[in-house]
């Protein structure tokens, strides 16, 4: 049983970035590295229905929040995509994390009109784990860098830019030469203004049983109250964002599987300070990883 | 809080990245249109030459008002890099040669004064509060981005700081907003210290004075000045190419993967 006095404390500051779970755990991938272990069967957060998200970005604009990030699962398996999208950039920014394989030629199409349209920025993260498909596709599935690398072609071919985003399961990868490889296979795509995200993998969800047991956080990986003395501390996204899915809201993106992370119901009750008691909270606190863009 | 008196016709700027030649146009332009008091933003250091000639422009004037801004925090108490806030990589790599070169030619009593300057200044005019910050007022190297300040954070932001015009500058970019709910405005003066990454050669800053009604009016200025006798002195102080290029063109071409994505495609890097 775990004490929580022994945890450090963060602040709440504002609500800043509200991130929302559209599909919630539904994937039409079933990456090994997923830490919420989506995929096309697992509905433990099921999709959003569109008034739930309405009421949501209400919520949000009486909190004065700055910008959105839709995650899942994959947000494009939602039918209503289109008018979700719509909604939340009338209210501010929004950036979606996708892999983009289930964007075809006609959303290409509608989201770079949305990009030119929209006053607020529109971005897309399209997740891509390696730069040959026997790296990528160990990871996010046979036969998907492929596919990715089509969606990506598609998306600059309609003139956007999209942030490719990597998780380094394959370490070598964040280093400046696996940087320069991924800016190298994106030039010979076509895109002429690389722009690149690297994420540590969580050792939680699916990514905890990729490597048996080695997988796995180690009893030692956690933060202790000298951690994070200062309550108020800013190196943490937690102290400004919070995660909306259909079955209540959560601190952040990464602990909406955790056993007693879930903070509220309603988005207005969740903006109080938290206790950094998860392993995966050590991930974010020693590499200095945000999910933000 | 810094509470200063202002005239009637006011210089807003920030983002001098040690240019003294588009400093010295700003204060030549400013008093050609009649502005009687000049409020900088912060950031004198990083990109251009001889970081030394900016200040005998900024001091002992009494019209001159200086913040800090958070290159002047880290140069002014001898941190080891500038804090603006980049995330990758590639981007921290030329803000810190950037700013290797304005720590080791700064002098001393300059340093001591960049460390003790205030952080803000607030002021009345028309009737309106009006409050200066770096980055913004709750963080100083937060970016406020055109295309990612949602008009509801931004009238959260005026309701928390208690004012009804907001200039900052730090992401280098020129913006006004207008805020109908309350009839606010925020606005990022931009830069003097380098082009705004439009293909444009000339640079910006914003003058407050009031309209025909008495109302406060924001006029956005493209200040010119000599970008070739600066792109010289950059080659003579033996300054990246790339930044030389951007003075030439008015394209950007580093500290890129830090805009948000409208802003970053309107560049050509």
């Amino acid at each position: 049983m775990q004490d929580l006095q022994d945890y450090p404390t963060l602040n709440f500051q504002h609500l800043d970035t509200l991130w929302l779970q559209v599909t919630g755990t539904l994937c039409n991938l079933a990456c090994l590295h997923c830490f919420i272990s989506c995929g096309p069967k697992n509905d433990n957060h099921p999709m959003m229905s569109l008034s739930l998200i309405k009421d949501t970005l209400k919520a949000a604009a009486t909190q004065g929040t700055r910008e959105y990030y839709f995650t899942g699962g994959e947000p494009f398996l939602h039918p209503e995509i289109k008018e979700i999208i719509s909604l939340t950039l009338a209210q501010g920014p929004l950036t979606i994390l996708t892999n983009a394989i289930l964007i075809d030629d006609e959303m290409a199409s509608w989201l770079a009109k949305t990009f030119e349209d929209s006053p607020y920025s529109f971005d897309l993260r399209v997740s891509l784990d390696g730069t040959t498909p026997e790296e990528n596709d160990t990871i996010r599935g046979r036969g998907t860098f492929v596919q990715i690398i089509a969606a990506i072609e598609r998306l600059v071919g309609h003139g956007l830019n999209p942030v490719i985003t990597v998780t380094t399961c394959h370490a070598e990868l964040a280093a400046d030469e696996g940087r320069q490889k991924f800016i190298e296979l994106l030039k010979a795509h076509n895109i002429t203004q690389p722009r690149l995200k690297f994420l540590m993998p969580f050792k939680i969800g699916r990514e905890s049983r990729r490597k048996g047991g080695e997988g796995c956080y180690t009893p030692a990986e956690r933060l202790y109250l000298e951690d994070v003395p200062d309550p108020n501390s800013d190196h943490l996204q937690c102290d400004s964002c919070r995660m909306v899915t259909a079955h209540g809201v959560w601190p952040c993106p990464i602990l909406i599987e955790e056993e007693g992370a879930r903070m509220s119901d309603a988005l207005e009750d969740s903006l109080h300070p938290i206790k950094l008691n998860y392993s995966a909270c050590y991930t974010c606190h020693v590499g200095g990883v945000s999910c933000k863009t | 809080m810094s509470y200063i008196s202002v005239g009637e016709r006011i210089a807003i700027f920030g983002g001098v990245y040690n240019n003294h030649l588009s400093l010295a146009a700003l204060k030549q332009d400013a008093s050609g249109r009649g502005a009687t008091t000049m409020i900088c933003l912060g950031d004198m250091g990083g990109f251009g030459p001889s970081p030394d000639k900016v200040f005998p422009l900024l001091q002992n004037d009494p019209n001159m008002f200086v913040m800090q801004g958070n290159y002047d925090h880290s140069i002014g108490n001898r941190l080891e890099d500038c804090a603006c806030g980049y995330t990758d990589p590639r981007d921290n790599h030329f803000a810190q040669i950037s700013y290797d070169y304005t720590a080791a030619n700064t002098s001393d009593h300059f340093k001591d004064w960049l460390r003790d300057l205030p952080t803000e200044f607030r002021f009345e005019f028309a009737g309106k509060k009006v409050l200066c910050a770096h980055g913004s007022p709750r963080k100083v190297n937060e970016f406020l981005w055109e295309s990612n300040s949602s008009d509801i954070f931004l009238d959260w932001v005026l309701d928390q700081f208690e004012c009804d015009l907001l200039f900052v500058t730090h992401t280098g970019i020129p913006w006004l907003r207008h805020l109908p709910s309350k009839d606010r405005w925020v606005v990022n003066v931009g830069a003097i210290g380098r082009p705004a990454n439009n293909g444009e050669k000339h640079v910006d800053y914003m003058l407050l004075s009031t309209d025909s009604q008495g109302k406060p009016h924001v006029e956005h200025i493209a200040l010119h000045y000599d970008y070739e006798a600066l792109a010289h002195e950059m080659r003579e102080e033996g300054l990246p190419e790339e930044f030389v290029e951007t003075v030439l063109t008015g394209w950007w071409t580093t500290c890129l993967e830090i805009l948000p994505a409208k802003e970053r495609a309107k560049g050509v890097y």
